[in-house]
């Protein structure tokens, strides 16, 4: 027996290659390139091999000087900061609320099962069509306004709910929840139901349990959902576009519109920050947990 | 556990509730809206009814050919959905060991899920962009005519583009294999090799038909999120457009219901997919319960 498990065993990482060779084609080539060519020369129709700081100095001109109020790669990244926040804090207050729902009040696995993919389904359909939904409801004539203009709270149809801040938090909440919602889930399924019992017994309020046994439990799973929903909105384009109307800023906007320009270089630079940006707020955060354990 | 008639119940229940309505509210009245009639808008209320707006999509009427770039989303889901299955599965059988440099590769997965999507597609784009310079130049120095006159680019969807959604997919597939194999119970199989099974055997009739259900997810997952993938496919496709990225185009340039009308119809091809793949995990749970009792 040993001498056939020596056998297999040198095959068994073998099989680990094809991932290994589509990671490299594919992210860790595509990386190193875009920091080679943040350092290159262009002009208006190629890039040329170069290395000069020029594309960062760009990016960053007339950011230390604080004469004109903030330069605009400042005020992108706050901007972008401000849809990661609050996208961020409502994520989780939702998520927290429906994983625990599921988690303990719901008894039944199958009911369980069947409720937490009710949740998960939508995460398999488009996100341009999910973010497309919400017109018939934000819009000028939109079942919100005219629900609020028949209840008279308003006179005129609010103009914000589409098109703006509000709208791309609300689209970035409706996409990106379950994000907060599976890895919490998965922590609190964990939690032995006997420490819970037990603080109950003691006279513990359910508000007490949740603060000071259940989140403290769960951290892992409210890391891990935090590192994502913060991640994907960090290099967000899509949502904050079509939501925006084309009229927010973000930093993933700013690459975007470089790359239609062909701007190469440019675009590798700012990529090269943002990346940077969202190592360092990972790293911050993974601080606290060992990922591998938790799956 | 706690009691079903507490206020936290109540509270709990309307914020799952409220949540639920808030996924799928949106979704449901664009599909009302795209059964309208000819004078239907982009709003509430229903202008008649009828199925006018999806003969519209289907002639192509002046837009761009949907159809084709539907055909081209299906073909490369596909194609991206079997090599989802093949590499993950194959790579999460060789993590249930460490082997040399196996913490690199599952943390570059992970760091391969949580890239900014927009960086990598910038990072693949200029990757084949390079290559094609490269191609060009090894074209003129070598005097060939026909890189000369016609090589425009390698970008495409079946270079540059099922990579960019293999760096979405694939970490899906792998953390799906590893929340298998933590719980997968290895005396069986030591069983079967002691019962004189090869490894191949063990694999086929002992390992697969467990982690069965689980692969059926990696393929939806698989499936899904390529025909859906957006912001990586953005800047890598080439010269061809997938489904999302002429739904992109769509949303600023369309004002009718058609596009709610391309939304019903990618949804449902989305939903039907996803029935699938939920009824046939369920079908292969209760085969295996049957066999069990069968044996009983």
């Amino acid at each position: 027996m040993k001498k056939n498990l020596q056998i297999i065993q040198p095959k068994l990482s073998l099989l680990a290659l094809p991932l290994a060779l589509i990671f490299i084609a594919y992210f860790i080539v595509p990386l190193a390139l875009t920091v080679m060519v943040s350092f290159w020369d262009y002009t208006e129709y190629s890039i040329v091999p170069d290395f000069i700081l020029g594309n960062y100095l760009y990016i960053f001109e007339g950011c230390f000087s604080f004469q004109n109020g903030l330069c605009l790669t400042f005020k992108t990244y706050i901007s972008t900061f401000f849809f990661c926040f609050f996208t961020w804090a409502i994520t989780l207050f939702l998520g927290f609320c429906v994983a625990y729902f599921l988690a303990f009040y719901v008894n039944s696995t199958s009911l369980q099962i069947t409720l937490f993919l009710i949740c998960t389904i939508p995460f398999w359909t488009s996100n341009v069509i999910r973010m497309v939904s919400w017109i018939p409801l934000l819009g000028r004539n939109g079942l919100v306004n005219d629900f609020l203009l028949s209840i008279g709270v308003i006179q005129e149809p609010i103009e914000w709910l589409l098109y703006s801040s509000f709208s791309v938090i609300l689209a970035l909440v409706h996409l990106y929840t379950l994000f907060m919602i599976v890895p919490i889930f998965n922590s609190m399924l964990r939690i032995d139901k006997g420490v819970l019992e037990a603080a109950y017994d003691l006279g513990a309020s359910q508000f007490q349990v949740i603060t000071n046994i259940i989140i403290p439990l769960c951290k892992p799973g409210i890391i891990i959902g935090s590192i994502f929903v913060i991640t994907v909105v960090m290099g967000d384009f899509l949502t904050i576009g079509i939501m925006g109307g084309q009229q927010l800023a973000s930093v993933g906007k700013i690459i975007n519109t470089e790359m239609n320009y062909l701007q190469l270089p440019g675009a590798a630079a700012n990529s090269v920050i943002l990346l940077f940006i969202t190592i360092f707020v990972i790293i911050v955060m993974t601080k606290f947990i060992d990922i591998r354990k938790e799956l | 556990m706690h009691k079903t008639n507490s206020i936290g119940f109540f509270v709990f229940l309307t914020i799952f509730i409220g949540f639920v309505i808030f996924l799928y509210g949106p979704i449901i009245s664009i599909i009302l809206l795209s059964f309208q009639g000819p004078t239907g808008g982009l709003t509430f209320p229903l202008n008649g009814f009828s199925l006018h707006w999806f003969r519209e999509l289907w002639q192509g009427s002046g837009l761009v050919d949907i159809s084709a770039s539907f055909k081209r989303s299906i073909q490369l889901g596909i194609f991206v959905m079997i090599l989802t299955v093949l590499i993950s599965v194959s790579a999460g059988l060789a993590f249930r060991k460490k082997f040399f440099g196996s913490d690199l590769l599952f943390y570059t997965s992970i760091a391969s899920l949580i890239v900014p999507s927009i960086v990598l597609s910038l990072g693949i784009a200029l990757e084949f962009r390079l290559i094609d310079n490269l191609i060009i130049l090894i074209g003129e120095g070598l005097g060939i005519q026909s890189i000369i006159d016609n090589f425009q680019t390698s970008l495409g969807m079946y270079t540059s583009g099922f990579g960019a959604q293999l760096t979405w997919t694939l970490p899906f597939g792998l953390l799906i294999m590893f929340a298998i194999f933590n719980r997968f119970d290895k005396s069986l199989e030591e069983a079967a090799r002691d019962l004189g099974a090869t490894s191949f055997q063990t694999f086929w009739y002992v390992v697969l038909p467990i982690i069965a259900p689980s692969i059926v997810g990696i393929a939806l997952f698989g499936f899904t999120l390529s025909y859906d993938e957006l912001a990586r496919s953005s800047q890598v496709m080439g010269a061809t457009n997938t489904l999302p990225l002429d739904l992109r185009g769509l949303t600023t340039t369309v004002t009718t219901p058609i596009i709610y009308a391309l939304g019903t119809v990618t949804t449902g091809v989305s939903f039907l997919v996803i029935g699938i793949s939920i009824s046939f995990v369920y079908l292969l749970g209760w085969k295996r319960n049957n066999q069990e009792k069968s044996k009983i």
